[in-house]
């Protein structure tokens, strides 16, 4: 006989304010089954958990009902709080009285108590078919892949491999660095990009812990945490690594020039290349589309110049194949491309850069030495107009979000241009100087304290050429008028945009993303690290625009997480998985057929106890089953069932309203 | 299976049993646990509104809803089901809502051929991040379920 305790949470306001909790306690008190119910103001509090644990023991519960927020926010607490009490964490059921009743019927209180009734009735019936369960034991991979290089996945894979784990680190490009490697000095201190990014690359390269696989991509990831096997697809980079010194001799004599990605196309590079000299590793690649002894056959100087012999025009793509136990993406950003903004010129006017070639320009390792020039005709520029949100904040072009770090960068390029051209002006159009965090705000008042930068609070509408000059037409909102500028350079500081393969990245990883192709953690402020599949955590811009402290401290975050996955030699699994009935089982293998995880394989039994004819029958692999549910949908023999979601549970759930 | 066709199917729906005027439909909506839960409770986190007909269940995947679910639930209570998953391509479980698609288009045609009208049976893909969508179509199966009226078909009620 069940006794079925209730628990109706008023979740403060949230819940008590559109729904009738009294009365849902009235109701629940009439259901067969139910021994005991009550409310409280927060069930997730330590009183009312109390409350819970207390019920439980008086009144002798076999299962309870949390009528609550969602399951997803929850449960667990609610199952850690009943286990506590002594009842198998797994006879809990939540009622989503909030998410699903309160917060969106708010002006319906009648309805949304009645839902919410019928809400606490469903759960009550799925409670009574709930069965205890035990947590699975299963053993741990302690090695951890990290995706991308830059600095979020050198800072991950760094922490990690300090805490004598392995880290296999997949980077896409040739050389580890990412964005961070392009930057010249950084917000807030002015402290150059490279001399704090550098040492860290070489410390990736060299630690014990580590094994690097620069040019390559992850293709497939299978199994689940603590047991993942992940697909590697080195691409041919048609240089031996392993004998290359890095001497560089095949780039100088290389004929093809290209332009050069990592200064955005404003200088060349070589068909055979690395992609900066503090490349990590500083080895070449040669770029197929390029070369032309790979498109027509003929050249092959940079064999017969490498004195190692590590050329070979044959190499082709390699897949390999690692266990890993967790996954750090940290797969960074791209950059918004300007040219839906016609009015700006993008594309049409050589004089409007973007902040990343603007940026380059005044690196010392950059396509300029160092010095902001007119990408037209060479000339330094005095006058440069900043543009900021160019993307950014603005609906129209479909992206809502701010892009964070423009409003330090851009405060950051009026300083140095002001140190890099002393008679320049700069003129910065903004929305709005968004200045949060350590030392920043105090960075941006210096900005224009030293530099004297005119600082236009408004959107640009209009750049045309007047001469030499580009004619910058905007509105200062501050007096109301509309301004015209005449610029010598105009940086547009477009937004931080999420990689265009975020989408079949998460899609391989089985992990979510949002609107903007941005990877979806599992909760925006309590897991903020953690994906919605178990063992994969985000760190840096693959999550949402960020600047670089905020990058590495997700970057370290993640670390912290895998090494407390790692911490024991085998993890509890979510008992909530598939079984087969054998006895019921007619072997008709529908179940291996629809399984994603190939969790199911077949095993002879014996036809009658003692019988010496065998029959085949289907089992499920404990480790391996994630708990979808697909093979007990198509069991035909009521065989195969689902722990925590059985077919009695749902028909009780249905049959309840 | 042409409208006209369709249509006599739905006249089968017995007409005479006339819905009272304060009427409301009941609607069971079977949710996977990583797409479409998650978006509905999205929908309560923005607070934004949809009629209150629905009652939610939590599967883990679309691949776990047998058809044996939408049937019993057309049987004893509701007056119409919403299964939605994961958009295809995006299923937590790898493929999981491919075999739920497939199953649905055969349980679909079944249904229609039994005489329920296609609309009490109604599948969508809404995802995590779909806060408005699901609101939208939660708004729309109540809004196409009300049209048709009370469900008598096979009820055991009516039928005894």
């Amino acid at each position: 006989m069940a006794r079925v305790g209730v628990f109706v949470c008023f979740c403060g306001a949230n819940i008590a304010d559109f729904v009738d909790v009294n009365e849902v306690v009235e109701e629940t008190k009439k259901i067969k089954d139910v021994k005991f119910a009550i409310n409280y103001k927060y069930m997730c509090s330590d009183p009312g958990q109390g409350l819970i644990k207390q019920a439980i023991i008086e009144n002798k519960l076999t299962s309870v009902v949390v009528a609550a927020c969602s399951p997803r926010m929850h449960e667990k607490t609610f199952r850690r709080a009943i286990s506590e009490a002594g009842l198998n964490p797994f006879l809990l059921e939540i009622a989503n009285i909030r998410e699903h009743s309160s917060w969106v019927h708010q002006k319906d209180k009648k309805s949304a108590t009645a839902k919410s009734c019928d809400l606490v009735r469903m759960a009550v019936a799925k409670s009574i078919a709930n069965e205890q369960l035990h947590e699975i034991s299963v053993p741990v991979t302690k090695r951890a892949l990290v995706i991308g290089g830059g600095i979020a996945g050198i800072q991950a894979a760094l922490d990690i491999a300090d805490a004598h784990i392995p880290v296999v680190l997949v980077e896409k490009s040739p050389s580890i660095g990412g964005r961070m490697a392009q930057l010249d000095e950084t917000f807030p201190t002015l402290d150059c990009s490279q001399c704090i990014l550098t040492p860290r690359m070489v410390d990736v390269a060299t630690h014990p812990y580590i094994e690097l696989i620069p040019y390559s991509e992850v293709i497939g990831l299978d199994g689940y945490v603590g047991n993942y096997k992940v697909q590697i697809k080195k691409k041919a980079s048609y240089v031996n690594f392993s004998s290359c010194t890095g001497c560089g001799a095949c780039s100088q004599k290389c004929p093809v020039k290209v332009p050069n990605e990592f200064n955005l196309g404003h200088d060349k590079r070589k068909a055979i290349y690395s992609p900066f000299p503090q490349a990590v590793p500083n080895k070449p690649v040669i770029d197929a589309e390029h070369c032309l002894m790979l498109t027509k056959g003929k050249c092959g100087i940079c064999k017969k110049t490498c004195e190692k012999g590590s050329i070979d025009y044959d190499m082709k793509d390699e897949i390999i194949e690692r266990e890993v136990g967790a996954v750090v993406v940290a797969t960074g950003y791209e950059l918004y491309d300007a040219s839906p903004y016609e009015e700006y010129g993008v594309g049409r006017f050589k004089d409007v850069i973007s902040s990343l070639e603007f940026e380059r320009m005044v690196s010392a390792s950059g396509p300029t030495n160092g010095t902001p020039i007119r990408p037209s005709d060479g000339e330094i520029p005095k006058n440069v107009v900043f543009i900021k949100c160019v993307g950014s904040r603005d609906e129209a072009k479909g992206i809502e979000y701010c892009s964070k770090i423009c409003c330090m960068y851009t405060a950051k390029h009026a300083m140095l241009l002001h140190h890099k051209v002393h008679d320049s002006h700069a003129f910065i159009f903004y929305m709005d100087i968004r200045a949060a965090g350590k030392g920043y705000e105090e960075f941006v008042k210096r900005a224009q304290v030293e530099t004297a930068a005119t600082y236009l609070r408004g959107r640009v509408s209009k750049i045309y050429q007047k001469g030499k000059k580009l004619i910058v037409r905007g509105e200062d909102a501050q007096i109301g008028q509309i301004v015209e500028v005449e610029a010598d350079l105009v940086v547009l500081a477009t937004a931080v945009m999420a990689q265009k393969d975020n989408p079949d990245l998460a899609r391989r990883l089985g992990i979510s993303y949002d609107k903007y192709g941005f990877l979806s953690e599992a909760h925006p402020k309590l897991r903020p690290v953690e994906t919605s599949k178990a063992g994969i955590f985000l760190a840096g811009c693959t999550q949402a625009p960020k600047d670089i402290p905020d990058t590495v401290s997700q970057a370290s975050a993640c670390a912290a997480k895998v090494c407390g996955l790692f911490a024991s030699d085998t993890m509890k699994k979510d008992p909530m998985i598939s079984h087969i009935v054998q006895e019921n089982c007619t072997g008709c293998q529908n179940c291996i057929r629809v399984c994603p995880y190939t969790a199911i394989v077949t095993e002879e039994i014996p036809i009658a106890p003692r019988s010496t004819e065998m029959r085949t029958v289907a089992k499920v692999n404990e480790g391996v089953c994630q708990g979808c549910g697909s093979c007990v949908a198509v069991c035909r023999s009521f065989a195969a069932t689902l722990s925590g979601f059985t077919d009695k549970q749902i028909i009780n759930e249905i049959l309840a309203i | 299976m042409s409208d006209t066709i369709t249509e006599k199917i739905v006249s089968a729906e017995n007409p005479s049993l006339e819905a009272p005027s304060d009427w409301q439909p009941v609607i069971i909506g079977i949710l996977c646990n990583w797409c479409s839960y998650a978006g509905s409770d999205l929908t309560g986190t923005s607070r934004l509104q949809y009629p209150p007909n629905i009652r939610i269940i939590r599967v883990p995947c679309s691949s776990r809803v047998d058809p044996w679910f939408i049937i019993k639930s057309l049987q004893t209570s509701a007056d119409g089901v919403l299964i939605s998953g994961c958009h295809p391509g995006d299923c937590h479980y790898i493929a999981g809502n491919y075999y739920a698609r497939r199953r649905f288009l055969v349980t679909k045609e079944l249904l229609k051929f039994v005489g329920y009208h296609e609309n009490r049976v109604q599948f969508s893909w809404v995802s995590a991040a779909e806060g408005p969508k699901f609101a939208k179509v939660v708004a729309k199966v109540t809004e196409d379920v009300k049209k048709l009226g009370p469900l008598h078909k096979y009820r055991k009620e009516d039928l005894l």
